[in-house]
């Protein structure tokens, strides 16, 4: 057959294609769908998702997995907010420390990158395999969250603060920026530096990464927490464009990054996968939303939808691999 | 009862039985002898239905058989017994005699007190006085070997193969296993014996099978033979590899090893290395020479800094004390392992020839943490041409290369490290004859310009073909040494066989 000549270039481009027909269907149905509006719309949605699914890509490139960064997100979140709104009062000392933005923002990604560690810790360390000891932070940081915020949301953080979930800079959403900037560097950290070439190694065959010298431990160590600071960095734009740090933000945002990184082609067997994938996994996810939200599916319908293109995109990607 | 006629079996193109022919006979024990390699394994899985593909036919009591698994041969009265235990070890010994082919009641309920008292009536005949609902785990490691007996006996069996089963399970219960075996032969069964101790051979076979290179050499009685007659028909051929000329080697020390002991992972008492004491000057080539599981990996991993938390002894290096606790520190000093097993532990198989190549050394490939893609490029390139490493671009995936290039590759990456000792582990296992020839070539080359070389291997005229000195370990400890004048077959094969019965 004449298909079969442009087979590869098929299966290449396979998400790419997927997402075309997804648009040109969604434009046909709805009006409102292709429109400059709706598109920075979506691109903004799936802003937080992209951050998270970035790390998780990293993490299951080294044939793990990490549940923890929707919780993660949440604490990051509150941390922030709530160093920005009532610093820190140590009654004994008579001390109060208030925090600028920027302070706080540090102070929510250093929390982030300080769970991911831990997380990579426990797997490294006492061998617990990476679902149990990540799901283990998942509830620890959910916790976390509900004992620093009271059960209450943290609202009302300022006009500067604001800036990074709402504004617009050079014409473009600055949460699209910042999703823009971590894709980079992580396109640039897996394709360019040897922490990525180990990152594939160890995921490939983990026996011969040791082997080649390759430090194991601290590589994974390394990536969880690039994980964590990434769900970190999710957690400020969830905070900063609700002005409110919710104590049951990023329930279940693990799924979504997960769906992304498989719909995207990385194998969650590790060593194989690649970060734009999981871009353009996390675009399609978005799309998919938006356009059901614009064609008044009911939300329910809405994950049943996602589940079954999820499932669908395994079975693709497995039928490929066995024509390989 | 069961004759092959004829088997020849290929892996991946490299020839692992050859026209083999086996005849077995009812109430004989019948025991197959070769090297590692010589193929006793894969003809043991093509008659137990392991290997549904190859060539030559398979006669079980007169009619020709094809078993396409392992069910079907042990539905036509074939069990094997295995090397490695194949039991589970939370389940008790009923379910793990009757696992995957459990009784069931008219319910479609299993039918517990059935089958409880067939494995009981099983154990009691193995003379195994046990309670049946015991745990494997619980059990010592001959009993577990009985239960695997029970196992192939539930099923009535005419043929049972039993691949090396003494090797883990003391003196009083081998004598427990001979009393079954020689039970097993009054019942008219046809017992195959794979074992390396050739005292247990002789007393308990009745016929032999020789084995060697993947061809049938010979096969006979046993009565009547010696010792050193069969050692002499296990190796007996001629050398085909080129001999190295007389050279001379210097004689600055490069790295010593002193009592070097490594406990089993999981049971502490068992010593895999034990005091283990060598030395190796620059430009040497040392082979060391064992058989299965006589502890020459364990002792290079133990090298390597891989068993730092088990392991043992003192290292010198360059007149330097050393220790390693882990591989990244013994290659950083300078010492590099082609691992034994290149799929499982040389290559990652999914990722390209340049990516697999420069592993090792990415750290100097870099510009402001940068990898440098020109300084790697030139890298990978040098060691393609110098090892000929065949591959359409560097960017093939290393999985679809021939054994002997992903051997290759492995080298290039162990050698770009530019390292002072090189340990090689079984280096030309699976790969065809020419490139063996080439890696030996490379080998040699790479002793003339001051590297100090360990080489490991199960083959034997490739030890004595390149070694300046010969090694040779049994259960752990280093038997003999030869320099190479003095190497011979069948002193080497002689100290390689282990001593305890």
């Amino acid at each position: 057959m004449s298909l079969s000549k442009y087979r590869p270039y098929l299966v290449k481009f396979q998400p790419l294609i997927a997402l075309f027909v997804l648009c040109v269907a969604l434009s046909l149905l709805s009006d409102k769908f292709m429109t400059v509006d709706n598109g920075w719309n979506v691109m903004r949605q799936i802003s937080v998702n992209i951050c998270i699914a970035v790390g998780m890509t990293l993490v299951v490139l080294t044939s793990g997995i990490d549940l923890s960064v929707g919780s993660v997100l949440a604490l990051c979140g509150a941390i922030t907010a709530g160093l920005l709104k009532n610093g820190i009062e140590i009654p004994a000392g008579n001390l109060f420390i208030g925090f600028t933005v920027l302070g706080a923002i540090v102070a929510g990604l250093l929390a982030g990158s300080l769970i991911g560690a831990f997380n990579g810790w426990t797997i490294t360390r006492f061998k617990v395999p990476p679902f149990v000891a990540t799901l283990a932070m998942l509830t620890i940081a959910r916790g976390l969250t509900l004992l620093w915020t009271k059960g209450f949301p943290i609202s009302v953080l300022g006009d500067h603060f604001g800036y990074i979930g709402t504004d617009w800079l050079v014409g473009i959403p600055v949460p699209v920026w910042i999703s823009a900037i971590v894709v980079i560097a992580a396109v640039v950290i897996t394709g360019k530096t040897p922490l990525g070439r180990y990152i594939y190694a160890i995921g490939g065959n983990e026996n011969a990464a040791r082997l080649s010298g390759i430090n194991i431990n601290k590589v994974k160590i390394i990536v969880y927490s690039l994980a964590g600071a990434l769900a970190a960095v999710g957690g400020l734009i969830v905070t900063s464009r609700l002005d409110s740090a919710q104590p049951n933000a990023g329930t279940s945002y693990e799924l979504d990054a997960i769906a992304a990184v498989v719909i995207g082609g990385t194998s969650l067997s590790g060593g194989r996968g690649s970060i734009w994938g999981t871009v353009l996994g996390a675009v399609i996810i978005g799309v998919l939303n938006n356009g059901l939200v614009l064609l008044n599916v009911s939300p329910f319908w809405q994950q049943v939808v996602k589940g079954l293109v999820i499932l669908l995109a395994v079975i693709i990607d497995k039928a490929n691999a066995k024509n390989e | 009862m069961l004759v092959a006629e004829n088997i020849t079996k290929k892996f991946s193109g490299v020839t692992a039985l050859d026209n083999v022919c086996l005849e077995l006979h009812a109430g004989k024990v019948n025991a197959i002898l070769g090297e590692n390699g010589a193929g006793k394994s894969t003809l043991m899985k093509i008659l137990s239905g392991v290997y549904p593909d190859y060539e030559g036919r398979v006669i079980l009591k007169g009619s020709q058989v094809n078993f396409s698994n392992p069910k079907e041969a042990q539905l036509a009265g074939i069990a094997i017994i295995h090397q490695e235990l194949n039991l589970v070890p939370h389940l008790s010994i009923t379910e793990n005699i009757f696992l995957g082919r459990e009784l069931s009641n008219n319910w479609g309920m299993l039918d517990g007190k059935s089958m409880r008292a067939k494995a009981q009536e099983l154990l009691d005949r193995l003379k195994l006085d046990i309670d049946a609902d015991t745990l494997i785990g619980d059990l010592k490691v001959g009993q577990q070997q009985v239960v695997e007996i029970a196992k192939a006996l539930l099923t009535d069996c005419e043929v049972i193969i039993m691949d090396e089963p003494t090797s883990a399970i003391s003196e009083s219960e081998v004598e427990v296993l001979f009393e079954i075996i020689h039970s097993l032969r009054r019942e008219n069964k046809a017992v195959v014996y794979i074992s390396h101790k050739l005292d247990e051979l002789f007393k308990i076979a009745d016929r032999y099978i020789v084995l060697r290179d993947g061809c049938t050499v010979e096969s006979g009685d046993m009565q009547g033979m010696t010792h050193d007659a069969l050692i002499r028909k296990m190796v007996g051929r001629e050398l085909k590899v080129l001999k190295k000329g007389a050279k001379s080697t210097e004689s600055k020390s490069l790295l010593s090893v002193r009592n070097i002991s490594l406990k089993h992972a999981e049971n502490a008492k068992r010593l895999v290395v034990k005091d283990v004491s060598f030395n190796i000057n620059k430009g040497e080539i040392l082979g060391i020479f064992g058989l299965m599981g006589a502890g020459r990996t364990e002792l290079l991993e133990t090298i390597f800094g891989l068993h730092d938390q088990n392991s043992s002894g003192h290292i010198v290096l360059e007149e330097k004390a050393v220790q390693f606790s882990s591989p990244a520190q013994a290659m950083q000093a300078g010492i590099a392992l082609v691992p034994e097993d290149r799929k499982k532990d040389g290559l990652v198989l999914g990722l390209d020839v340049k990516t697999n190549i420069s592993l090792t050394t990415l750290d100097h490939l870099q510009n402001y943490g940068w990898i440098s893609s020109a300084k790697e490029l030139q890298l990978v390139k040098r060691y393609i041409d110098l090892l000929q490493i065949k591959t359409p671009s560097v960017y093939q995936a290393a999985k679809n290369l021939s054994g002997g290039n992903q051997q290759k590759i492995v080298l290039a990456k162990c050698l770009s490290n530019q390292p002072k000792i090189l340990m090689l582990d079984e280096p030309t296992r699976g790969i065809d004859i020419n490139a063996k020839n080439e890696i030996y070539k490379l080998i040699l080359n790479l002793a003339a310009n001051g590297l100090g070389i360990i080489m490991v291997s199960s083959e034997l005229p490739e030890i004595l073909a390149i070694s300046d000195r010969v090694l040779v370990m049994s259960e752990g400890s280093i038997t003999a040494e030869f320099t190479a004048a003095e190497a011979a077959e069948d002193k080497i094969l002689k100290a390689a066989i282990p001593k305890t019965l």
